[in-house]
Formats: structure tokens, sequence, C-alpha cells
């Protein structure tokens, strides 16, 4: 390679600049742009927005009194699909009182798995979705390989806006994780004859277990 | 007030009786009509060409003509569009004409727009029976804000059922050179707008340009359709019983108040 | 390369009589207006988040440098590598290098029309390596050998019975052996096929619908979850997008969300909204038991190693990509960014210009014969392959400007296909009898006495010819009209005739 050839990346940034009739800018010298977006403003409680947004988007939602209930409430949803015992947990996910029924295996997903239940970040009323950070106690295998996703949602992590989520995400400190995912319901496709398919790729069915706080 | 009528083209050619209605209706609201004679075309088969030499000369020539007059009001969204909003990025590097295609562009309407928002005229006084629907023509809706305000005139039409039709603001294929140069694809779009018409249950539409009016009476005719198709302007200035564009028996038009027809009103 | 081999009037006339694709058309973009007009009258924010949109895009392209570099730092502060990809041959080769660096056979796309723009498929291909498309449309439209013809629906010309066609013939060697006849049973099929693939591949390649400068992330979104499966599963995950894509802040790519869905397809969001930042975290500790290994595989095994600390973020991933690459796309970008054509560059591909246009829904995609139909694919194509390469495309279009009304950027998009015509007009590019006819209209409209005495002459006797049935069956060169239409015969006279004979004359 000749030495003296620019770059593509020094040919795309020369054309830039010619387009743009100026010298060179770095990335310290962008002046922000002030203000901010408009919020899609809503009345209510964020949580019960929450609900029904994801239940219009084909979720289902199931209110539980208390953490401690949500073993069993899995138990139950798992034997309805139907689906086998064995789950894919996040290992974040603490405290739970597995039923013995149950099978609970750690790590990443296997094209095996019927079932995972993860914890979530945070939840948006706005238009609906449950926020997860992929890391080595949430893999983000489990929210799309297996054919049910559950996710144990603590009614206080539900915020209105988007922003809301950022804002509390900068406030954590850490840095952006490999994957964020924002989830608003099962996989879906209308692909064939705009008829609409749930469980196209990714999970077929997201059942949220809303534990009151 | 003083008001300089644009004719346009199609209507100075094809259908006098659009801008006979224009006159009628400005002079009845209380405005003193003048028609330049140096008029001819606003230039939008050259402008939308991608000719802008020759649009610029077009230009020039309807600036001066129309200079000094407190309104200049036609009867066509399309071309009034043109005047308005294209004129004075034409002159981007002439700072004398392009202030004077922007003094052009202020005192610029369509005419249905300008009889109901600048003149707050509502005292129509003319007669239409049956169901009619309303085509809004792309140019007078989009860039004119033209859409309430020949409904609202309409609504002083005695005898005449307005009733909307689906897709009211899908353009009907005509768009100027489009038409001849794309013809598939503008007869598929004026058969939709024809299956809407006849879905409604019309006996007649109505829509405020006349290049809109020439393309779906042209296909109507064609396929042997019973169904009118006029310029608002004429139906609000009582016209609306003459032979309907592409209808035989075109009589020659005459002055406001015997145009074609006795009046019904 | 670009220039497909049939004329566009060719194409046009298949399309219009083609009453399955007419039928298509009209279900899903009367789906999608129909939607959207429904969730844009729900938001009364809408216009503001219009507006708002329309000025990040504008401050992005006025300091976009700045804001490629400042995204590129963070990328690579994350262990991610950006890749400056000045034409598609650069581009294509890039992506080439980094497959065969990472040893890779198969290769799994998620929806991209920057990699369709550059024409990546077929070089994956000819270099021997097996590329699966993910996005259920485009998986099929893959099958037939067929390029989209909708940017968001891309198969939506095919019918159900077309997709069992196409399944049982590619599927069969795959041990799929039933004929379908039911969609929920063609998705289920692709499903498993599908599946298999995603745990096959060495390389996962997806779009950005947005990169954000203040974290280094690319943004996709999906109903269908194809594009998390195609870049969480594979070893390496390569990002190809245009070099336009990048938004400041976390915040501001919100804003660009809330319109994107409701644009596009007429939802309030998309199922699956992805921020994807790095490859495979990897502890320092741990970096030498985890390298190389494929998570699927060892899926149990990993459930077993417990480092003790108390900070997640401290602790190697488990699953992902190890690898993450952003091949920002060129291809005539910067250069579009000095002229008259800047605006397109807000563009973000929600197709809402494609589902309003009634020529587009009229003809369809394969129409427009390149990667981007409607009016946006008016715009790009000649910008992108040469003006001189797509003369129909601007022409096609009756300039009604729906198309602006509804664009969540406000791209004035009737301005530019305008503008693509003065160019084209300027370079000779407009046919000859075109350019005569409207010269010699030109000439005489400049002359008003000589106009009005013409048509006094010639008005007249249009109308005695055709007064009789009230239309002009026929007229020498104006046969566009006339074979399809009767041209309403001239009422008389001129009003300027008429008016002048009445009035006296006025100058």
């Amino acid at each position: 390679m000749n030495p003296a050839a620019p770059s593509g990346r020094d040919r795309v940034l020369a054309q830039i600049r010619q387009s743009l009739r100026r010298a060179a800018q770095d990335e310290q010298a962008v002046a922000p742009l002030a203000g901010a977006g408009p919020r899609p403003a809503f009345s209510g409680d964020v949580v019960e927005r929450f609900v029904d947004k994801m239940r219009e988007k084909a979720a289902s939602v199931e209110r539980l009194a208390s953490l401690a209930d949500v073993g069993a409430a899995v138990a139950r949803y798992v034997a309805a699909v139907p689906a086998g015992p064995a789950l894919r947990v996040s290992r974040a996910l603490a405290g739970i009182d597995w039923p013995s029924t149950l099978t609970v295996q750690h790590g990443a997903a296997v094209r095996e798995d019927e079932t995972s239940v993860t914890p979530c970040f945070a939840a948006v009323a706005e238009s609906g979705g449950i926020v997860t950070l992929s890391g080595a106690d949430t893999p983000s295998t489990l929210n799309f390989v297996p054919d049910t996703h559950i996710v144990v949602v603590h009614a206080s992590q539900v915020v209105a806006h988007f922003e809301d989520l950022w804002a509390q995400w900068r406030a954590t400190g850490q840095p952006m994780p490999r994957t964020v995912n924002i989830i608003s319901g099962p996989s879906r496709t209308a692909d064939i004859e705009q008829t609409i398919q749930l469980g196209a790729h990714g999970p077929r069915r997201l059942h949220i277990l809303l534990v009151a706080s | 007030m003083r008001v300089g009528l644009f004719v346009t083209c199609l209507a100075d050619l094809m259908r006098p009786s659009v801008a006979f209605a224009a006159v009628k209706l400005l002079q009845d609201a209380g405005c003193e009509v003048v028609v330049p004679e140096a008029q001819t075309c606003c230039g939008q088969p050259a402008l939308n060409s991608g000719d802008s030499g020759d649009t610029r000369q077009i230009a020039q020539r309807v600036i001066q003509a129309f200079e000094g007059f407190e309104a200049v009001v036609g009867p066509s969204g399309s071309c009034m569009g043109t005047i308005k909003h294209d004129y004075p990025a034409l002159f981007v590097d002439d700072p004398v004409w392009r202030a004077r295609a922007e003094d052009l562009s202020r005192r610029s309407h369509e005419l249905l727009s300008f009889l109901v928002d600048v003149l707050k005229f509502d005292a129509v006084a003319a007669r239409f029976d049956g169901r009619v629907t309303y085509h809004d023509s792309c140019a007078g809706l989009r860039e004119m804000g033209v859409k309430g305000q020949p409904r609202k005139l309409l609504a002083g039409v005695s005898g005449m059922q307005l009733v909307e039709m689906q897709g009211t603001e899908e353009c009907c294929g005509f768009g100027g050179t489009f038409c001849v140069k794309y013809p598939d694809i503008s007869t598929k779009m004026v058969d939709d707008k024809i299956a809407h018409i006849q879905a409604s249950g019309a006996a007649a539409v109505l829509g405020g340009d006349l290049g809109c009016l020439l393309n779906i009476a042209g296909r109507i005719q064609r396929r042997g359709l019973p169904i009118r198709v006029l310029h608002t302007a004429e139906v609000l200035a009582g016209m609306g019983a003459s032979p309907s564009i592409g209808e035989p028996g075109q009589a020659p038009p005459a002055g406001p108040g015997h145009a074609g027809q006795p009046q019904p009103s | 390369m670009h220039a497909p081999t049939t004329t566009f009037a060719a194409r046009v006339a298949v399309a219009i009589h083609d009453q399955r694709l007419q039928a298509a058309l009209d279900r899903a973009s009367g789906g999608f207006v129909a939607k959207r007009a429904a969730l844009v009258d729900a938001l009364p924010e809408f216009e503001a988040l219009r507006e708002r949109a329309r000025t990040v895009k504008e401050h992005v392209l006025s300091n976009l440098d700045g804001y490629l570099l400042r995204y590129e730092a963070e990328v690579v502060r994350q262990g991610g590598h950006v890749h400056w990809a000045a034409t598609d041959a650069e581009a294509r080769q890039i992506i080439l290098d980094i497959c065969k660096a990472a040893g890779a056979k198969t290769v799994t796309k998620g929806k991209s029309m920057v990699s369709e723009e550059i024409g990546l498929n077929d070089a994956l291909e000819a270099a021997g390596y097996q590329v699966v498309e993910t996005d259920l449309g485009e998986y099929i439209i893959q099958l037939a050998k067929e390029p989209p013809s909708h940017i968001i629906v891309p198969a939506v010309h095919k019918t159900r019975a077309q997709v069992a066609d196409l399944f049982e013939e590619h599927h069969r060697p795959l041990g799929y052996t039933r004929h379908l006849t039911e969609v929920s049973e063609m998705v289920n099929e692709a499903r498993q096929v599908l599946r298999g693939h995603y745990f096959k591949a060495d390389v996962g390649i997806t779009g950005g619908n947005f990169l954000v400068a203040e974290t280094g992330s690319s943004v996709i979104v999906t109903n269908e979850g194809n594009g998390d499966l195609t870049q969480t599963l594979a070893r390496v995950h390569i990002v190809t997008t245009g070099i336009e894509r990048v938004v400041p802040t976390l915040d501001d790519v919100t804003t660009f969300l809330r319109l994107l869905a409701r644009s596009a397809t007429g939802q309030e969001t998309e199922t699956y909204t992805t921020f994807s930042t790095g490859p495979r975290r990897v502890n320092a500790e741990q970096s030498g038991e985890h390298s190389g290994e494929h998570s699927s595989e060892h899926g149990s095994e990993h459930s077993d190693v417990d480092v003790g600390s108390e900070h997640a973020s401290e602790q190697s991933d488990v699953d992902g990509p190890q690898e993450y690459h952003v091949v920002l796309v060129d291809n005539g970008r910067s250069k579009m960014l000095g002229g008259a054509f800047r605006e397109m560059l807000r563009c973000i591909r929600c197709g809402a210009c494609l589902n309003h246009c009634p020529v587009y829904t009229s003809i369809g995609g394969h129409a427009y014969g390149w990667v981007y139909p409607g009016p946006m694919g008016s715009v790009l194509t000649p910008l992108i392959n040469g003006i001189d390469n797509a003369y129909d495309l601007p022409n096609a279009c009756t300039l009604n400007g729906r198309c602006q009304t509804v664009c969540p950027v406000k791209i004035p998009l009737p301005g530019l296909l305008r503008e693509l015509r003065r160019q084209q007009f300027e370079t000779g590019l407009t046919p000859w009898p075109i350019r005569t006819a409207l010269q010699a209209w030109a000439w005489v409209a400049q002359r008003p006495a000589l106009y009005h005495a013409l048509m006094r002459i010639g008005i007249p006797l249009l109308s005695l010819v055709g007064r009789k049935q009230g239309v002009l069956h026929a007229l020498p060169l104006a046969g566009g009209w006339t074979d399809t239409r009767d041209l309403p015969a001239p009422q008389g006279g001129t009003f300027q005739q008429a008016w002048k004979a009445q009035n006296g004359a006025r100058s």
C-alpha cells in the first residue's frame, strides 16, 4: 500500500470539508445543539400506561404482589403455553424462589431453549417497552433466541419517556453496554401478503410479570 | 379593490367561461377587475421541465404586466402557486427582479381562497341541483392552502348536495407534461380518481384547476361515462347549467350574465 | 453496473398491467397510509417532532466531520473498529477483507439498504461466501433473485403462493418437503431455516438506522428481531451505514425514533430497538478463557463462570460478537453535502414518501430500476448513479407534493426533483421534441401580441373541429393524451378576444 496515498478516511473528510467550504473541525469544536425534542405528553399513571401499551402490542402482562410470586407465576405460564420445564434465566435475576418442577440454567441462550426469564433495567410508558442492558449476568441472547421471553418488571422501574431512560442510565455512571435492547412485544412480520404473524425470528411470546413496589 | 385578473392560458384558450366566472365573482364581491392584455402563460410548463431560462423571461413579462394591482387573482392553484412560490427563486442572483417578484408574490392569490380569506365574501347566489363531489387539485391544496374555502362557498349554492369522495387529495394524473410523457401511469391515476367519483354517487365533479378538469373530463368522455365536470367558479357564478367540460354543444363564450346559457339562478 | 437492461417505459407497462402487483400495492401502501394518519392525529407533538428532526439533521450536516470524528472516537474507545469507504467499491473491499480475516464461510444479513446500494451480496457470493438475508421480505426476494420493490416491505409484490413455491424449491434440500399454504406455516418454516443459519454464521452484517455520536452506538429497528439474531450470534458484527446517519445524542435519536416507525409502518415503535456499542466486553482477567469460543455451543459451561465481582460491567459478556466493525459509506454523500441536494441527506429511509406517492403506488418499486424507489429513489438514483443514467425518474412525477407533506424530516422532494430536471435540461438530456415544443411555446408566450394573434386563429379552428362532439379524439403529436383520453374542445374564441370585444383594449 502506498503510504502517500490518502486513506478513505482522509478523502471522505476532505470532501466533507470541501462541501462545507471550511477548514477541518475536530470533534471537540462542534457547538452543541440547543433545545430538546418534544415529548409526547400523556396523562394518567405511568404504570397503567405501560401495561396498556404492552398489551396493545401483543405482550401479556400479569401483575404480582411481590417477587416471591414470580416463581409460581412462571411455572403457571410455562405450563399453559405449553412449554417444557427448562428455563434459561439471567444470573442477575436474584431472589426468586423457583418451584422444583422447573429447571434453571444460566449463561447465554442456546437454540434448544424454549423459555427465558430476565430482569430489565427500566420500562418506558410512552409507547411501551422494556429495556435491557447486556452484560455477564444479563446475556442478550435470552431476549431473542427462546420461543418465550418472560420479563420481571418492578413497577418502580417504569419511567414516562425515553429521555428519562437515558437520564437514568447516565446517572449510573456506567459505560454503555454492548447492547441496549428496547423490546415492545413479541417478534412479528407482515412480509407475506401483509398478514401479521408473530414469532418471525425472535420470541413468539413476550410475557411481563409486573411486580408491585 | 382593484384586482388584476390572471386569466391562465388554459382558461383563455380552452374555457373562457372560467375566466368570466372569476370576473363575475370578483365584481360581485366589490372588486374592480382589470385584465392586462400582456399576459399569456405563467411559465409552468417551462419551469417544470427545467427550462429556467425561458421561465425567467416569461416571469418577467408577468411581473411587469401585473405591477400596480392591489391583488392579482387567478382561477388556478397551480398557476398562482407558480407565481407566488416559484417566481422569487428564479431571480436569486438578481436583487432588483427578485424584489419585484417578491412584491408580486405577496399580492398573488388563488381565486376561491381570495374570495373567502381576503374579501370575506360568501354571498353566492347560485343554484345547482344534484349531487357533486370535489377534487382537491394538488398545487392549490399544498401550495396555496385551498381546501375549506371552495367548500364554504359551495355550501351557499342552493339545491347542491356536496359529497366527499375517497381520495379527494389524491393526484388525478395531470401533472402538466407528465400526462403526455407517461400516459400509462397518468391514465391509471385518472381512472383511480374516476373510480372514487363513481363510488361517491356524484353526478358531477368540481375542482379549481383546469388542467385537472380537462384531464378528468377527457378520460370520462373517452370512457363514455355520464359524469359532468365543471370548474368551481363556473358553478358559483351561476353557469352550472352550461355544457360541462368535454360535453358537446359548446356555445361561444360571452360576457358575464349570459355565459352560454340563460342563468337559472 | 447500475443501469437496468430494460427501459422505464417497459417496466411501467408491465407493472401497470400486473393485477396482483396492483392489489398488493394498494393493500400495503393503503394500510401504511391509514395507520400513519391515525397515529399522526393521535400525537399533537408530531409537527414539532418533524421540525426538531429537521433542525437536528441540518445541524449535524453542517458539522458532519466533527460528529463523525466524535462518533469514531467513541466506537474505538469501546473496542470497535471504524472503516471509511469513499466509494461503493472500497466498501465492498473493506467488508471482503474483514470476512477473509475472520476465516468466514457463512454471512447472515439484517436489512441494510446501503448494502444493496453498494452491491455487497453479489461481491460476497462471488468471493465464495454463503450469504443469507434474514429479514423475511429480503429473504424471499433473495430466493427469487429479485431486487426489493419497497424499502420497508421488499417482497410486497409476492403472493403467498409464490412464496410457498420459493420455499419448497429452496428448503427441500434442507429437509423441508411440505408444500405450504398458510402464511403462519411459511413464517414458521422460515424461522426454523433461518435459525440454522444464524447459529452457523461467522459474520453478521446489519445496517444502521442511526449512529449516536455521544456513545459510539449504532441503532437498528426491526419488528422481526432478525437484526439482533444476526449481530449477536455471529463472531463478527459489521454495520454498513451511510455517513449521514450520525446524530449527536441519545435524546436526539429518540426524536427520530418517534418519527420513524409512525412514518414507515404506522406503528408507534417497532418491536425491537437495539443500540449496539462495540464488541463483547472482555474482562482482562478472563480474556484467556473466552476468546474464540462461540457462546451458543458452550452456553451451559459459561454458567459456571463467576468472577465474584460486584460490578457487572467489569465481568465479561457471555454472548455477543467478538469483533464490531462499522463501515461508513460515503458513495457520493459528502459531495451532495455541498450542492443543491444537501437536504436529501436528511432522509431516514422511512418509506413514507413511497406510500403516499401516486406514481409509486401505481408502478411499484421494480419500475424504478434500482435499490431506492419512489420519490426518494427518484432523487437518489440519479445523484448516486449519474444523472444521465436515470432520465425518467425525476420526470415521472406530477410534482403533486404529497411526499413533502409526509416526510418526517421535511425534505423538499418536489423541489429537488425539479432541480434534477433543470440540470437535465442544462446538460441537454431533455429529449429534443420536448425541448423544441417548450421553447416554441415559451417564445410565443413572451410575445403577447403574436400569441393572441395565433390563438385567435388556432383556437376557433380547434373548436370548430371538436364542437359537435365536445371533444377531439385525436391530435397530431398529442398521442400521449389522445390514446386514452379525449381532449375537450375549446369553447370558441379566446377569453382575451371576448373580453377585449366587450371592454375595449387595456394594456
